[in-house]
């Protein structure tokens, strides 16, 4: 009861804001705080969003880069040295630089694109307008969450422009390499941006979590009950939790490797000797008995569950997309719920799936291979559910479905090979190959980008004032990247067959994996051609945010869920008027032989005189 | 120069063709109604989806025989077959459920596709298929941990007495590989050691170092176990051979392990695989600097009469630097706790370490 008092306390403040605000309609919001410091959380997720996609191009543009090297390792390209200068002397890439591209490709895609541009983004959107709350418990904060990522990406940028470069340990920055500046020039000042940058980073990351869930607990409308909130918001809802519960170790983890970078600590460090001495301290003492595998741990402690941290948002919005546009009810809604609590749970005991051959104790490997493998569990139970939902319905193949169901599609097959890395006697040979950046980067990465997708396309109308964008741009952007996709990383499970390790410069040193020089030029070629059908969807973008064409209707999709209740361009509080009050859960399309089913309105305005029919039961 | 900005131009000017395409598209839509437009699209997006199941799976089959020659060849290593058998298991697991599932997502999307002629079919779900779905992957799942981790225990366990023990040690960018010498025992090292000819800082205190020797490439006897401590020096590494499903971290400061035992010889291997040039070799596995993929040495598995000729040619580094003629280095008396103490911290680390 106090939970809901406090809960409609905080409404009734904005509804009297907004009484204000109606009363002086003609008072401009100044610039800055309606497009920069906004408190709006409509406004801050279309800066996620926009901050994210100019991430993603670079990121992506990275790895096109990078696989330049890889298909072509002899060849010169003059245009590297124009756009790198002394990182591609006479069109050749750096080593050093390769991997410092490697390093900034992983950590601008995981963290800025994946968890702050599609987390960061549909958060803020669909929390409070599915809900039906007026904004996020704490607009202030949730603005504060907006510019520590930006701050964070501001590090990052220039880390990007300094004279030793930025970091070049690889994404997951294992000490000591990272802890000496001797071992590599990415880990000079590079690694010390790199580490503040995540700092900030965490911080964006619990602001936006702790208001997430406040939001989620204590601001929904009168009706709507935990089980009648729609997929997205449980999602959302779990990827908080995980965020809050895990990225503080991560936090503690960089703050440690920054003590031992410039604090002579030697948390990771012992028995070192590099660049022609030994590591001592200040006293002239050997540095011993820290160990470079306790920062794996806590590193991998936010590491894995992170990666359902950007996986998880995507099954909420597909799993919400697949009910709408098949006009079915999501199959098994509870058992979708529940397996996202299962997720949740395990993420946070598989972690050490990582580190099987780090030297850890081998028993320890081993009670990790029986989470791993379960976690498989509730994630085949949510693709049969997927699956299930599409049966026997009635689909629209709007962009955003399309996106949807190349999701699935994506998650089977890279979930699918999780059960050959999580067993740790597979692992031996496969650890570290190219079979590992075909796993992650088609579970993770592009089943997450597709999710961002089937977001952007799908709430687009809520995003930029009810402009819609254009579907054949969609439909063009969809399928270059749907099969273009499955041809830069499907191969590398054959190069991991191979047991070809992951980030080589270049292969021809060894007989065993300089084997695949047509795979590795097709697969570059692929990511290319991918790379550039992403300018069609900044152009559909763009264009449609600026021009595109205006929504006639308030819900054109004929959706249940709350969001579409709010005028084609809500203002800040969403509804002008009370928030509507809900009378079921987000999914029953069809019922009664009534195809659209609004949470908002009450049984007899739907199924008239009569009331809700009888439910059938399964 | 010229070529690139000719070729960005060309693929801007086909983003623009694309771009009115489309908005043209957007024009035909208002004028011939929308949900008509929708229903053409939507036979279009199914029956690409069916046709992307058919040759996806065409695809994805006849690449995986056609770079099957390039795949590692069947393991020269013993534990390397329990690791065959396990992929295979596994395969068996995932490769119905792959094939079932694309076919009934595909299928269902063309057969499924809004085009007027159906209504959605309204079903909430069900328990009971929800409680067949758990219980089937879930005990799928048990299987392959207690096959994986049966493996995992024999692999992970305690290598036979009779191993022979190499020693690989990491550094950027190349690995030091000792061998035990005549009593089969690595001697104590420390960097506290190292200097001049003393690259890997052995302890000339310790007799067991005094027959240990350096060797270039990795001999192995076949069918002999042969046990690697592995250690490395600087930064983070990994002791990778490919051929023998062998793979685990260098780390500084804690000493780890691997044993195994050769199947083949590269004699062998040459003549199976009718290539003359093959060789077994040995990589790191674990970014560790910018020329993380140069640390290659050869590998070598052989007859015992071979190995015997090998190893006989081989000089202990604590002869070949003429230690074995000076007087003891250490000073006497005074220095004897000294070198107590260092004993007792490198075995206690060790200990530790374990």
């Amino acid at each position: 009861m106090a939970i809901l008092e406090s809960g409609t306390e905080i409404t009734q403040v904005h509804v009297q804001h907004d009484e204000h605000h109606e009363h002086e309609h003609h008072h401009e919001e100044g610039f800055i705080s309606k497009y920069i410091f906004s408190q709006d959380h409509k406004m801050i997720a279309r800066q996620f969003l926009i901050t994210g996609v100019i991430w993603s191009f670079i990121g992506v543009l990275f790895s096109v880069i990078f696989r330049l090297q890889l298909a072509w390792p002899d060849e010169s390209f003059p245009i590297l040295e124009t756009l790198l200068g002394k990182w591609a002397e006479g069109g050749k890439l750096a080593p050093n630089f390769y991997y410092a591209l490697v390093t900034m490709h992983g950590t601008i895609m995981v963290f800025f694109v994946l968890t702050a541009g599609l987390s960061g983004t549909f958060s803020n959107l669909l929390i409070p307008l599915q809900i039906g709350a007026r904004d996020m418990a704490s607009p202030f904060l949730n603005m504060l969450s907006y510019w520590f990522f930006f701050l964070a990406g501001i590090i990052m940028l220039i880390s990007l422009f300094i004279s030793t470069g930025p970091a070049d340990g690889g994404w997951t920055a294992y000490p000591p390499l990272s802890g000496l500046p001797q071992a590599s020039p990415g880990s000079e000042f590079g690694m010390t941006l790199w580490l503040l940058s995540m700092a900030v980073f965490i911080v964006s990351s619990l602001l936006g979590g702790l208001n997430y869930i406040t939001t989620i607990l204590n601001m929904r409308t009168e009706g709507m009950t935990m089980m009648r909130m729609p997929l997205t918001i449980w999602a959302f809802f779990f990827t908080a939790v995980l965020g809050v519960l895990s990225f503080p170790v991560l936090l503690s983890g960089a703050i440690l490797l920054l003590f031992d970078r410039h604090l002579g600590t030697s948390f990771y460090l012992s028995d070192i000797y590099i660049a022609g001495k030994p590591l001592t301290n200040a006293a002239g003492e050997i540095l011993q008995g820290g160990s470079p595998i306790l920062f794996q741990h806590l590193f991998w402690f936010l590491g894995h569950p992170e990666v359902y941290i950007v996986i998880l948002p995507a099954m909420g919005m597909v799993s919400h997309v697949l009910a709408t546009n098949s006009r079915k009810p999501i199959f098994g809604y509870s058992a979708m719920v529940m397996s996202i609590l299962a997720i949740t749970v395990l993420a946070f005991l598989v972690w050490a799936h990582h580190m099987f051959v780090s030297g850890m104790n081998p028993f320890i490997g081993s009670i990790f291979v029986l989470f791993t493998l379960l976690i498989a569990v509730p994630s085949a139970i949510k693709v049969f559910n997927w699956i299930g939902t599409i049966w026997r319905g009635n689909i629209n193949f709007t962009p955003d479905t399309l996106f949807s169901i190349g999701f699935v599609s994506l998650f089977i097959s890279g979930g699918l090979t999780g059960l050959y890395l999580g067993n740790s006697t597979l692992d031996i040979p496969l650890h570290d190959t190219y079979f590992v950046v075909a796993h992650f980067h088609i579970v993770m990465g592009l089943a997450a980008g597709f999710g961002l997708f089937v977001g952007v396309y799908h709430w687009f109308p809520k995003l930029f004032n009810g402009r819609q964008m254009n579907n054949t741009l969609g439909y063009i952007h969809f399928w270059i990247t749907f099969i273009g996709s499955y041809c830069i990383f499907w191969p590398m499970h054959y190069l991991g067959m191979t047991g070809v390790p992951r980030r080589y410069f270049q292969f021809s040193n060894f007989e065993t994996f300089d084997v695949y020089g047509d795979l590795n030029v097709f697969i570059t070629l692929a990511a290319i051609m991918v790379f550039f059908a992403q300018f069609v969807f900044v152009i559909n973008f763009v264009h449609s945010a600026l021009y595109g064409k205006k929504m006639t209707s308030l819900n054109p999709l004929s959706s249940n869920s709350l969001e579409w209740t709010t005028p084609i361009e809500p203002g800040h509080g969403n509804w002008p008027g009370a928030i509507p009050k809900v009378y079921r859960g987000p999914y029953e399309y069809g019922r009664g032989g009534v195809d659209y089913v609004p949470q908002h309105l009450n049984d007899q305005q739907i199924w008239g005189e009569k009331g809700a029919p009888q439910e059938v039961a399964h | 120069m010229l070529t690139t900005t000719l070729g960005l131009l060309i693929i801007a000017l086909v983003l623009l063709i694309v771009f009115q395409i489309a908005k043209t598209n957007e024009l035909v839509t208002a004028l011939k109604g929308e949900q008509e437009v929708q229903n053409v699209q939507n036979r279009f997006h199914g029956a690409m989806f069916l046709g992307f199941l058919i040759v996806g799976m065409i695809a994805a089959v006849w690449s995986a025989f056609h770079y099957a020659p390039l795949y590692l060849p069947y393991p020269s290593s013993e534990h390397g077959a329990w690791i065959r058998s396990m992929f295979f298991w596994t395969l068996v697991a995932t490769v119905p459920v792959f094939i079932l599932t694309h076919i009934a997502l595909f299928w269902f999307s063309f057969q499924y596709k809004r085009d007027g002629s159906r209504t959605a079919f309204y079903f909430p779900g069900s328990n009971k298929l929800e409680l067949i779905w758990t219980a089937i992957p879930a005990v799928v799942m048990i299987l392959l941990v207690y096959e994986g981790l049966r493996s995992w225990y024999k692999i992970t366990g305690p290598a036979p007495q009779e191993a022979m023990v190499v020693e690989a040690t990491a550094q950027q960018f190349f690995w030091t590989l000792r061998y035990g010498g005549n009593d089969n025992k690595i001697g104590n090292k420390s960097v506290k050691l190292i200097g001049g000819d003393n690259s890997l800082g052995l302890d000339w205190e310790d007799s067991a170092n005094h027959d240990d020797f350096i060797a270039d490439e990795l001999h192995l006897k076949v069918g002999q176990p042969v046990l690697v401590k592995i250690s490395a020096i600087d930064v983070l590494h990994s002791f990778y051979l490919p051929h023998f499903r062998v793979k685990m971290d260098a780390v500084p400061g804690i000493p780890t392990q691997f044993w195994f035992t050769p199947t083949k010889t590269t004699k062998q291997m040459r003549e199976e695989l009718n290539n003359p040039d093959f060789n077994y070799e040995l990589a790191c596995a674990e970014l560790c600097g910018q020329a993380h993929f140069n640390m290659r040495k050869v590998v070598v598995v052989e007859d015992e009469a071979d190995f015997n000729a090998w190893k006989a040619q081989q000089q202990a580094l604590y002869v070949k630097l003429g230690l074995n003629n000076q007087t003891q280095p250490s000073s006497g008396g005074t220095g004897s706790a000294d070198e107590q103490q260092r004993n007792t911290e490198t075995e206690h680390t060790k200990t530790a370490k374990l």
